[in-house]
């Protein structure tokens, strides 16, 4: 048995590793066995690597992996949940330019070999990779900066920018065109390379900062995609097998999260929602109710299910904790508490449960929309604490309002709605949201950590 | 050329067989932990840490190709690295409901 073929073993080995893991993430009891198998496929494709390749360089291999590794745990252990959106943006964009790397290199070692003739496989491959990838590096740092507030979350838009957007693609096209034909020419290597760069620029900046979640879930298929293509070039077929699997990733987020937002995929890309069409507002002022802490603290006294529907204003008000004490005190007094988590509560796909379990909220409490929409109409008290769009029946029953046909969770068929917020703003859509002057509907005014708060103190000073 | 013209249909074969298990797969993971499922895929992204290694281990013909090589370590390595531990650090927050209350 010679070498060689022993590292294609393990390669196949660690694939299989990697999709056992994936497979275990179905249910949270065996996730971190999944994580922790697909690590050790990880380490052994590394093993293999250094093992069966004729390696000079150690100094600089050695060099990256410090370097690379420290700053990787290091953001991984410093970042805050709520911050997980930027990180997995971060972590897209390293990716992408990694690949880009590892496509350059080995560009420049076989530049003037055989195997890059015209029209060659490699050659079309090495395009498709240097595209995907340099666009994917500029649009996930551009997507981080989104994310992180450094740079403004709203659409950025300007004139003759899809002008300048086809313009741009089809210099990409023309340099790939002219590169396939001479394949040896570094300067349209170069050419179609600094343009991805700028094209993943621009195809982010118009995207509102509410459509993060389906940018990010659209890099994330892309990033594997790019992984995918390096595979091709460099003959690896470990690449090409995992690429594929987060390219399959990526995109049953995405369908996950436009769905949720009851829109299409090319809406969310190009459509600049957001910069556009706010609605005139109803014309008639209707009159909302509103509760005091200690009326709402008697109700729920009474309440033998209670249901807490979260949106991201809760993590922004950092009211996880005291939400859990409220609940605590809830449960001591013999209701059942659960949370209705809607898909695009949060910045990223997934990412209320993450806050919330941040909290010690046990897992099982955390029910999906489609589950405890059937059960709304047994629930006597709804807590809306940080959500507005996501609970609006207007995308119910209002056929002229832009989220109509958009999934919510039906709060307003509880038998007592509270909704705590700050003022009557609206939303992230700024749309007006008619759930408030129901008559089952009582406001709480104010910061939604004090009130919720104050609440579990009420209970708890019986 | 012709080399790559008889291996391409086998990786091509690999790559439709492996986005087939990968829809099956990811399907099957519930909402609750697509945000450690994306972490997850970093981490496993990172994989072009094999192509970066050969990159940086061969013998280099210019010193950029060595920047470049080293770069793409030191790249994979923090995907490979942040993306595992950020998904165990968010998967050990998942817990059940304490049966003792």
């Amino acid at each position: 048995m010679n070498l060689s073929f022993l590292v294609q073993l393990t390669y196949i080995v660690a694939s299989v590793l990697f999709a056992f893991g994936l497979k275990l993430l179905a249910s949270p009891v065996s996730a971190r066995r999944g994580n922790q198998l697909s690590a050790l496929g990880m380490l052994l494709a590394v093993i293999a690597t250094l093992a069966g390749h004729h390696m000079i360089g150690y100094q600089w291999i050695l060099l990256g992996l410090v370097i690379g590794s420290a700053l990787g745990a290091f953001v991984a252990v410093k970042a805050a949940m709520t911050q997980m959106p930027e990180m997995v943006a971060l972590l897209h964009g390293c990716g992408a330019l990694g690949s880009v790397c590892v496509d350059w290199v080995h560009y420049l070692k076989l530049q003037h070999q055989p195997v890059f003739v015209i029209g060659s496989v490699e050659a079309f491959m090495l395009f498709l990779s240097i595209v995907i990838g340099g666009l994917t590096f500029t649009g996930s740092l551009i997507a981080w900066g989104k994310l992180s507030e450094r740079i403004p979350g709203r659409p950025i838009l300007f004139p003759w920018q899809q002008i300048v957007n086809l313009l741009l693609a089809g210099g990409i096209l023309l340099s790939g065109v002219l590169f396939l034909l001479q394949p040896a020419r570094i300067d349209f290597f170069y050419i179609f390379l600094t343009l991805s760069f700028i094209f993943g620029i621009l195809l982010v900046i118009p995207i509102g900062g509410a459509d993060m979640p389906v940018v990010i879930s659209v890099l994330n298929s892309y990033s594997g995609v790019v992984a995918c293509t390096t595979g091709f070039v460099i003959n690896n077929t470990l690449l090409i097998v995992v690429g594929a699997l987060v390219g399959a990733n990526g995109i049953i987020l995405s369908v996950i999260m436009c769905k949720a937002m009851n829109r299409s995929l090319t809406n969310v890309l190009f459509g600049g929602f957001g910069a556009a069409k706010k609605k005139s507002g109803v014309g008639v002022k209707k009159e909302v109710h509103s509760a005091s802490v200690e009326d709402a603290a008697l109700i729920l006294e009474a309440a033998h299910s209670v249901v807490v529907a979260p949106g991201y204003g809760l993590a922004v008000a950092q009211a996880q904790h005291a939400v859990r004490e409220l609940s605590q005190e809830l449960e001591k007094n013999g209701a059942e508490v659960r949370y209705a988590i809607h898909p695009v509560a949060g910045r990223m796909p997934g990412h209320m449960n993450v806050l919330l379990a941040e909290a010690n909220i046990p897992y099982d409490q955390l029910v999906e929309m489609e589950h405890i929409n059937p059960i709304m109409d047994t629930v006597d008290v709804c807590i809306v604490i940080g959500a507005n769009d996501t609970v609006n029946p207007a995308a119910l029953n209002d056929k002229s309002s832009p989220i109509y046909g958009m999934p919510i969770i039906e709060t307003f068929r509880a038998k007592t709605v509270f909704v705590i917020k700050r003022s009557m703003a609206a939303g992230f859509a700024g749309i007006d949201n008619e759930l408030f002057y129901n008559d089952n509907t009582l406001m709480i005014f104010g910061d939604a950590k004090d009130i919720v708060q104050k609440l579990a103190a009420e209970f708890k000073n019986k | 050329m012709e080399q790559q013209l008889t291996v391409l249909p086998y990786q091509l074969f690999i790559l439709a067989l492996s986005v087939f298990l990968g829809f099956a797969l990811i399907s099957k993971v519930p909402p609750l932990l697509h945000t450690p499922l994306m972490s997850e895929a970093n981490a496993i992204c990172g994989i072009i840490i094999v192509g970066a290694l050969i990159a940086a281990g061969a013998e280099a013909d210019s010193p950029f190709s060595i920047v470049l090589g080293t770069s793409a370590v030191a790249l994979a390595a923090f995907n490979v690295v942040g993306g595992y531990l950020v998904t165990e650090r968010m998967l050990k927050m998942f817990k059940k409901k304490d049966p003792v209350k």
